[in-house]
């Protein structure tokens, strides 16, 4: 395959960005889009030019450290897919392939596609933990949990902080993935104790970084790597009214 | 040098509390007066940073990810071993222990193995507690499966996201600390340099990945948590930025380095498709429980997987070992499928994987069942092959996966050079030669949470009166300008080669002579070509861009600088071993049918290698002296 790549360039959150167009030939269909990138910096630092930033750890899909904006989609042409998982096979020999950083006001540019995502790490700084330190806990089957509420706890523990709920917003909200947390520790009788302060904590956190309010488009979970549903923020949304009415 | 292993008297199930009651203590208003660097932020590094806050140290946290959430503690899919037997089928701490001990070939100490067994019950109560959901049978109580190499179901586990789970748990204790503001943490930061004073390990020198600025960071006591080193055959299971620069680091600093040849090749990953490939995918070991792994019977084998009839398949592994079967451990598994692949019966397009078919577990259990257990690993199967496994088998290979090798350290987890600490991955200490499933979870998290927390306070007593350490110090400086020496030597080389190209010819280097099999001539060849090769990267390397800037190419290849040295070390121990156990298989030491030939009168010790210099090290030996089983010989027949 040949394809060309328009890739937004940035030198750091400083600068001005633009985009560049660079054609990539030998590719093959089972190589990942990240694997196609490699290839494209080889050949730019060949010819002495600054390799293409991006961000990518386990390339599993599972480390959540990758993130592009892939032809207009956040993670690219499929949905519930994380970048690293893309491959080449699911695009037009010949084709235009257009590369962007997550855009949001609370993910700044550090270079070319890489952001800050760490505005995600204050959100749980504020309560998504269970505060109890190591040491005395008690035996793991004295508390019995169902396994559908254990099954319901893991569907939102999956969330893997990539950001791209975020991304994909038209307001840049960051309320799937802060729902996700606080229904995963809420629904455990462990967890629960703190539900009130730390819904309320949480979501107060994410409007002090500057994430949107949600509208309820439901573009996120279309993007979602681990599929936690848009009835997760109507459930957060639930307990904070509740947090607002009993705790504040 | 005399190495002493420090193991408490006593029983060997007393030895951990007579440690516990006889180790110094330091009083929570003594310990505000210390500070603890911690580098790495997976489960045994945000393990021990949180729960070192927790008891009043100060604490710094380095990473070079985005976040400390990203770890590749999150990738390990199958689940975390624990001697609870709530499945009353005759499991206890010490059938916990023997299996471990057994798994890793008789190779690594009594004693820590038994403490990682008897401290498996309290960390799961640790990680309920946490909020970490693992999977529940209808009645509340805690799911649990079987593993590979074991015959009794010990492993926990939250559908194929053990790690994950586990990681995010430790990660929201630590995210706890640092609002508690006990825990600096500092993402996109690599260390770069151990600073040593007066002998001992008292701070790091620092790069910040975003700005390429050195800062430097002093403490009383360093603690390297900083995962394996198995990056080094290029392609492997890790993550891309997986490395063992840090422990290299503190190597060439006076840190003993522990069987460096044992590295684990995994069985059970998703076989290599083309030369651009940048990473092995791990299909979790787990499906191993319900998948049966055949070949074809016959050589050119041209039929669709499903076409061919059962009399026709050879599941060499049952063959084999019938009383283990398809769950025989990992590197027999691992062998055993090179074995039929190098004997020509691999099968897909470039003849370098077998079959793991799901087609009789689906047959009795029920697809429903099948997806309830995996169902994200055939997603991901699907996703990245094309291939749906409900219909056709998966075809998986063997991939570099993780290193038992490490750090030499002691029972409380202290390094060679004193004030360091080494733990989780990053070690030697509890696999021996081969590392059983499920247990890697384990023992990171065993030494994060409850070991090091303990043991450290013994070194640190010493400390009360030193005051802050200050960063003035010449050994700082010293440290700092090596490390910016080695970062402009890189960039204003001017060479032609990439560096993932030199670190593609590393890895086939690695992969043909030093991984599965390994022989006299092959280890030699290879020394002599990683030689030529770290000239040729000195010569030839070519990094654009600045240092003062976001630099992952500069990031990549100061890592390589680590690993060709480091590759070296693991031929030389590979070389020196001229016994077959566990990983690590010497073709020259096999039995007449095929099985590893352990030495126990010569080679029943841990090498730890000291460095003189680049090329040139020093063995000493740990003899392994087993009080309480016989070594055996291994065999899951």
């Amino acid at each position: 395959m040949k394809i060309n790549f328009k890739i937004w360039r940035q030198n750091n959150s400083k600068m001005k960005g633009h985009f560049k167009v660079y054609p990539l030939e030998n590719i093959t269909a089972d190589m990942s889009l990240l694997e196609a990138l490699d290839l494209l910096n080889e050949e730019l630092v060949e010819k002495g030019e600054t390799a293409v930033a991006f961000d990518h750890d386990c390339r599993e899909g599972i480390c959540g450290q990758c993130g592009i904006f892939i032809n207009g989609r956040a993670h690219g042409p499929h949905d519930n897919q994380t970048t690293c998982q893309v491959h080449m096979r699911s695009f037009e020999d010949q084709s235009t392939i257009v590369l962007e950083p997550f855009r949001a006001n609370a993910f700044p540019i550090v270079k070319d596609l890489v952001v800050n995502r760490s505005s995600f790490d204050r959100i749980i700084q504020k309560g998504g933990f269970i505060s109890a330190n190591t040491g005395g806990a008690p035996e793991a089957n004295s508390i019995p949990i169902g396994k559908e509420r254990a099954d319901y706890a893991m569907d939102m523990a999956a969330c893997i902080g990539c950001g791209a709920c975020v991304a994909t917003c038209k307001n840049a909200s960051a309320a799937l993935f802060t729902s996700a947390k606080i229904n995963h520790l809420n629904a455990l009788p462990q967890g629960n104790e703190e539900a009130l302060s730390r819904t309320y904590n949480l979501v107060e956190q994410m409007q002090e970084e500057g994430f949107g309010h949600c509208s309820f488009t439901g573009a996120c979970e279309v993007e979602c790597p681990e599929h936690i549903p848009l009835t997760s923020i109507a459930k957060m949304n639930f307990d904070y009214m509740k947090a607002v009415a009993f705790k504040k | 040098m005399k190495l002493d292993a420090k193991i408490p008297t006593g029983d060997l199930k007393d030895k951990w509390k007579n440690y516990q009651s006889h180790c110094r203590l330091i009083n929570p208003a003594n310990k505000r007066k210390l500070d603890i660097i911690v580098v790495g932020s997976g489960l045994a590094g945000a393990g021990a940073a949180a729960t070192l806050a927790e008891g009043g140290y100060n604490v710094k946290c380095f990473c070079f990810q985005d976040t400390p959430r990203r770890a590749h503690s999150i990738a390990a899919q199958g689940g975390i071993n624990a001697a609870k037997n709530y499945q009353n089928d005759g499991d206890n701490t010490w059938r916990m222990f023997y299996d471990t001990l057994k798994g890793g070939d008789f190779r690594s100490r009594e004693a820590n193995v038994y403490r990682l067994a008897e401290l498996s019950a309290p960390l799961i109560d640790h990680f309920a507690q946490q909020g970490v959901p693992f999977a529940r049978e209808y009645g509340g109580v805690l799911a649990n499966r079987s593993f590979g190499g074991v015959q009794v179901q010990r492993t926990f586990y939250a559908r194929g996201q053990t790690g994950q789970q586990l990681l995010l748990a430790s990660y929201s204790q630590l995210s706890r600390q640092i609002a508690a503001k006990k825990v600096q943490m500092f993402s996109r930061h690599e260390v770069q340099e151990i600073v040593v004073i007066d002998g001992k390990a008292r701070g790091v020198i620092v790069r910040d990945l975003v700005s390429g600025e050195l800062s430097r960071h002093s403490a009383h006591a360093v603690v390297l948590a900083t995962g394996g080193y198995s990056k080094v055959f290029f392609l492997s299971t890790l993550a891309m930025n997986c490395n063992g620069s840090a422990i290299w680091k503190a190597h060439k600093k006076g840190a003993l380095f522990a069987s460096p040849s044992f590295t684990q090749i995994h069985p059970t990953a998703l076989p290599q498709g083309s030369e651009t490939q940048s990473k092995l995918t791990l299909m979790s070991e787990s499906l191993r429980n319900d998948g049966r792994i055949w070949v074809p019977k016959n050589k050119d084998e041209k039929r669709a997987p499903n076409d061919i009839p059962e009399e026709e398949r050879d599941y060499y592994l049952e063959r084999r070992y019938p009383a283990f079967g398809n769950l025989a451990p990992r590197d027999i598994s691992s062998r055993a499928a090179k074995e039929r692949i190098d004997a020509g019966y691999g099968v897909g397009p470039l003849k370098n994987a077998v079959y793991l078919d799901f087609k009789h577990s689906i047959a009795r259990l029920g697809k429903d069942t099948i997806k309830s257990r995996y169902g994200n690993l055939f997603e991901m199967y699907l996703k990245i092959t094309g291939i749906d496994a409900y219909t056709e088998p998966m075809k998986i290979s063997p991939a570099p996966h993780f290193s038992m090798g490490g750090l030499w350290v002691d029972y409380e987890l202290h390094t060679t050079l004193p004030g360091l600490y080494a733990i989780g991955e990053c070690n030697f200490a509890d696999h021996g030669a081969n590392r059983l499933g499920a247990n890697s979870l384990l023992q990171a998290s065993v030494d994060g949470y409850f070991i090091l927390p303990l043991t450290i306070g013994n070194y640190l007593a010493d400390d009360l009166k030193t005051g802050k350490i200050s960063t003035d110090h010449a050994a700082f400086s010293e440290a700092e300008a090596s490390v910016k020496n080695k970062f402009e030597k890189i960039i204003n080389n001017n060479g032609t080669k990439t560096v993932d190209s030199l670190h593609r010819r590393l890895g086939k280097i690695m992969w043909q002579e030093c991984a599965m099999s390994r022989t006299k001539e092959g280890l030699e060849k290879a020394i002599r070509e990683i030689r030529e090769l770290r000239e040729e990267f000195y010569k030839e390397v070519k990094v654009t861009g600045k240092i003062q800037e976001f630099n992952q190419e500069l990031d990549k290849a100061s890592r390589l600088v680590d690993f060709l040295e480091m590759a070296e070390l693991m031929c030389v121990d590979a070389l020196e071993r001229n016994e077959s156990c566990g990983a690590h298989f010497r073709e020259e030491y096999q039995t007449s049918d095929g099985e590893a030939l352990r030495n126990d009168e010569s080679y029943s010790y841990v090498s730890a290698w000291e460095f003189k210099n680049v090329g040139n090290f020093i063995l000493h030996k740990e003899e392994l002296k087993f009080e309480f089983v016989q070594p055996s010989v291994r065999s899951y027949k």
